[in-house]
């Protein structure tokens, strides 16, 4: 393997909390080429490059770089050793100009002072080289996207990045932009840099990219020369199932309309079109599933759903009532519990007891207060009853919640959230680097609430969670409504990668099935 | 009435303005350096106090001016640093570390005092130094101009100088570039190899140092002596002139001018049949002023730059 610019062998990496995020992973590097790492959010891409950039440090394996062994200990170690790597955000600081940003931490002296004439120049110099234009004197706040990207990519070129590790650079991108980043590209390419690629879009890797790395689950699925390897082939390694859940789930006549979408559309701040025209209802003990890629809608939807998603336009009612402009507390008033995805700061006040926890969405009620005090008594019997019910690990109702470990964190999250008895749940990524246990208990849980006649809404990366849990499905691209299936459980996810990653599109009509009142 | 405006429109008060605006600005600089590393330096009114001890102590033992600049300067680095330590090492609150800092000056000080001078009030018993006066050769000769600038104490100029070495610092050195990226966004800092840790550090000591220039001012120069809680604020209201200023180094000259002029106000209002105790809110009240001006301008810039960056729809 002497052929090889940079190597990682045997490549493992626990975090201190026990989550697995690289396990074994081989990848290797040639000289000149364009390599994509492709997978699915959570498949170990990231911890990959921030080992490669210094920024984590392997439990195990050993790196290779031309030959000789490596051990990056910052990221100023790989930038001495000529690996850059462009962040998904950007670090820059924006009151500066694109000189001073580019110049910081290695500033061309005379005398005293910053050698201004001289950082504009070799600025200039290394735009005109690499054929990335910038204006050198403009602030860095005042750029569009696309510009701060260049800029990033010349920072890491002037500081002799040989390796340039593009993290999800496109995923910001207009299309236009796109296009002449990957012209820049090829460019650098033929100017002998090596590039390594991180993206889900597939269409992308295949007309940029030489090789491919595919990663699912910490694991590596593979190594491909790009012409070799169909986009479909690619999708079916990246969002395969290992492990087949089955739970027992009766069909369920009709309920009644809970929730109901209307062409919900937003633009976010930086004019991108986030949500477009996305439409869909849920009904009594209907269990909606939302499949798709990270970042193609599903975090602004959730928003939009629980009511604080300002500037988004059509209509959203639960129940018969408009969420759009209620408070928080107003639109959990008409029923609506929410599991969010960051169960660390959203979901939990980690330093307040389980206790506390439990009560935080209802302390306000009658029924856990005597006079102006918190009914305590009644607080830790309740708080018992659920330790008990869900099988949290923990000393007591009065440990801190942030002592508990992911999973036992996230059953408190869900035994509040579901039994308040919502008329409508909804459930972002619930068991996300949960244990088994853990994601089996809350499995249960929401079938359990599907019978009770709640309404909810299921966001998963997870594949095999969507398809052996939902009712219906929808796959969001592009913050658009992809697809539409009733009946998850004869799809194939080979099939459902087509349309997460957008090779396919269901007609309108098709995918307008999803509103269905 | 007559009388105030003869006064105001005085080279005498326009000389005062500016000896009296000295150790307001040495604290506004104090405050800007370590603000614009990202860390409020709360502290400067008690390293200003310490200072101000110290420079009297020493001069008095030595019998030299200069050895006291010498050890007052030193005595607000040695602050600076202990703060420095306790909250980029320890990571104590940087509130907190301000805090213990002027309450440990605002005791320590009159504790050592009495060791010193075994009096609680003022270090009269002391034979400390002062700094000279300096006459400026050509500029004094100038009609106007010339009473108002010439013939300040040292410091003054020294202070007046230090406005120009920080807006050279932080515009043209790579240190300044420095302390600016870390203050604004350190994960950039950091990722293109800046220490962070020792920039803000750095910074701090200059705070330090600034603040200790305006407290050896206080002792050796604005009085010839130490008395308790001498600087009176002045720390504080630094850093209201900071703010006002915007952060920016010509802003925060300005605007520590402005508070100058208000103090000497007060001085000169003294005269008038206005009690006293009305007369000496006016640096307080030009202060709560000048914050509620500085607050409004702010909403109404961010206004405009959120209204710039949202998408256009009309």
């Amino acid at each position: 393997m002497s052929e090889s610019l940079l190597e990682m062998r045997g490549i493992s990496k626990v975090y201190p909390n026990g989550v697995v995020a690289n396990a074994g992973v081989n990848f290797s590097l040639r000289e000149g080429e364009i390599h994509a790492v492709v997978g699915e959010n959570g498949a170990g891409k990231s911890t990959l490059m921030k080992m490669m950039f210094g920024m984590e440090e392997p439990s195990e394996g050993e790196m290779l770089l031309r030959g000789e062994k490596v051990r990056f200990r910052s990221p100023q170690d790989a930038i001495d050793s000529g690996v850059g790597m462009v962040h998904q955000h950007f670090m820059l600081v924006p009151s500066f100009t694109v000189v001073e940003n580019m110049i910081l931490g290695m500033e061309p002296r005379k005398g005293l002072g910053i050698n201004r004439a001289e950082a504009e120049r070799v600025t200039r110099e290394l735009s005109a080289k690499y054929n990335l234009h910038v204006d050198p004197n403009a602030r860095v706040e005042d750029l569009s996207v696309g510009m701060k990207q260049k800029v990033e990519i010349l920072k890491a070129l002037l500081r002799g990045a040989q390796i340039l590790i593009l993290d999800e650079p496109t995923a910001v991108l207009t299309p236009q932009e796109t296009e002449e980043l990957f012209r820049e590209l090829k460019l650098l390419k033929q100017a002998g840099h090596t590039i390594v690629f991180i993206s889900h879009k597939l269409k992308e890797v295949k007309t940029l990219c030489d090789r491919i790395t595919i990663m699912r689950a910490g694991r590596t699925e593979g190594v491909f020369e790009t012409a070799s390897v169909t986009e479909q082939e690619i999708s079916r390694l990246m969002v395969g199932r290992d492990v087949v859940l089955k739970y027992d789930k009766e069909k369920k006549a009709k309920g009644k309309p809970v929730l109901a979408v209307r062409d919900l559309a937003y633009t976010n701040a930086a004019g991108k079109k986030t949500l477009d025209r996305v439409r869909f209802a849920v009904r009594e003990g209907h269990i909606l599933g939302i499949a798709g890629v990270e970042g193609n809608g599903q975090a602004e939807l959730v928003k939009a759903l629980t009511g604080h998603l300002p500037g988004a336009t059509g209509t959203i009612d639960v129940a018969g009532s408009v969420v759009a402009g209620q408070g928080i507390k107003a639109v959990r008033g008409l029923g609506v519990a929410y599991i969010p995805e960051d169960r660390m700061r959203q979901g939990a006040a980690k330093e307040a007891s389980i206790a506390d926890n439990l009560i935080s969405t209802r302390y306000a009620k009658k029924e856990w207060n005597r006079g102006p005090f918190l009914d305590r008594r009644r607080i830790a019997q309740m708080s018992k009853d659920m330790i008990e019910r869900f099988k949290i690990r923990c000393k007591g109702p009065e440990q801190e919640i942030g002592m508990l470990s992911g999973g036992n964190m996230q059953k408190v999250i869900v035994a509040r959230e579901s039994s308040a008895s919502p008329r409508l749940l909804i459930a972002e990524q619930p068991t996300r680097g949960v244990d088994v246990g853990a994601a089996q208990l809350i499995h249960q849980r929401l079938l359990e609430l599907r019978e009770q006649g709640c309404a909810i809404v299921l966001l998963s990366a997870d594949l095999n969670e969507v398809l052996e849990l939902s009712d219906s499905l929808i796959v969001l691209y592009n913050g658009g409504v992809a697809a539409y299936f009733d009946d998850p459980s004869g799809v194939s996810e080979e099939k459902l990668g087509l349309y997460m990653l957008g090779l396919e599109q269901q007609s309108e009509e098709e995918a307008g099935k999803a509103y269905d009142l | 009435m007559n009388e105030l405006l003869n006064i105001v429109f005085s080279t005498d008060f326009a000389f005062s303005i500016l000896r009296v605006a000295t150790p307001i600005l040495f604290a506004a600089l104090g405050a800007l350096i370590s603000n614009k590393a990202g860390i409020v330096n709360i502290g400067l009114e008690g390293i200003m106090l310490v200072s101000a001890l110290t420079g009297v102590v020493v001069s008095a033992q030595t019998g030299s001016a200069w050895v006291g600049l010498a050890g007052a300067v030193l005595a607000g680095l040695l602050i600076a640093a202990i703060l420095g330590f306790f909250t980029l090492k320890f990571r104590t609150h940087i509130i907190l570390g301000g805090v213990a800092v002027n309450m440990f000056a605002s005791g320590g000080t009159v504790f050592i005092l009495y060791l010193v001078s075994g009096d609680k009030g003022a270090s009269t018993s002391l034979k400390s130094e002062v700094l000279p006066n300096v006459r400026l050769p050509l500029v004094e000769d100038i009609p106007v101009l010339g009473p108002i600038l010439s013939g300040h104490h040292l410091l003054t100029y020294v202070a007046l100088l230090s406005v120009v070495a920080m807006y050279y610092l932080l515009k043209r050195m790579p240190l300044g570039l420095r302390i600016r990226s870390v203050g604004e966004n350190p994960h950039a800092a950091q990722s293109v190899g800046v220490r962070v840790n020792r920039v803000q550090f750095t910074a701090l000591l200059l705070s330090g140092l600034f603040a200790s220039l305006g407290g050896a001012y206080m002792s050796m120069g604005y009085l010839s002596l130490f008395s308790r809680d001498m600087t009176a604020g002045r720390g504080w209201i630094g850093i209201a002139a900071e703010a006002v200023g915007r952060s920016t180094t010509v802003g925060t000259f300005l605007s520590s001018l402005v508070f100058g002029a208000a103090d000497a106000l007060a001085n000169a209002l003294q005269i008038l049949k206005i009690p006293s105790e009305l007369v000496a809110t006016t640096p307080y009240v030009t202060t709560v002023v000048g914050l509620t001006v500085y607050a409004i301008a702010e909403t109404r810039l961010k206004k405009r730059k959120a209204r710039r960056h949202s998408p256009s729809d009309s």
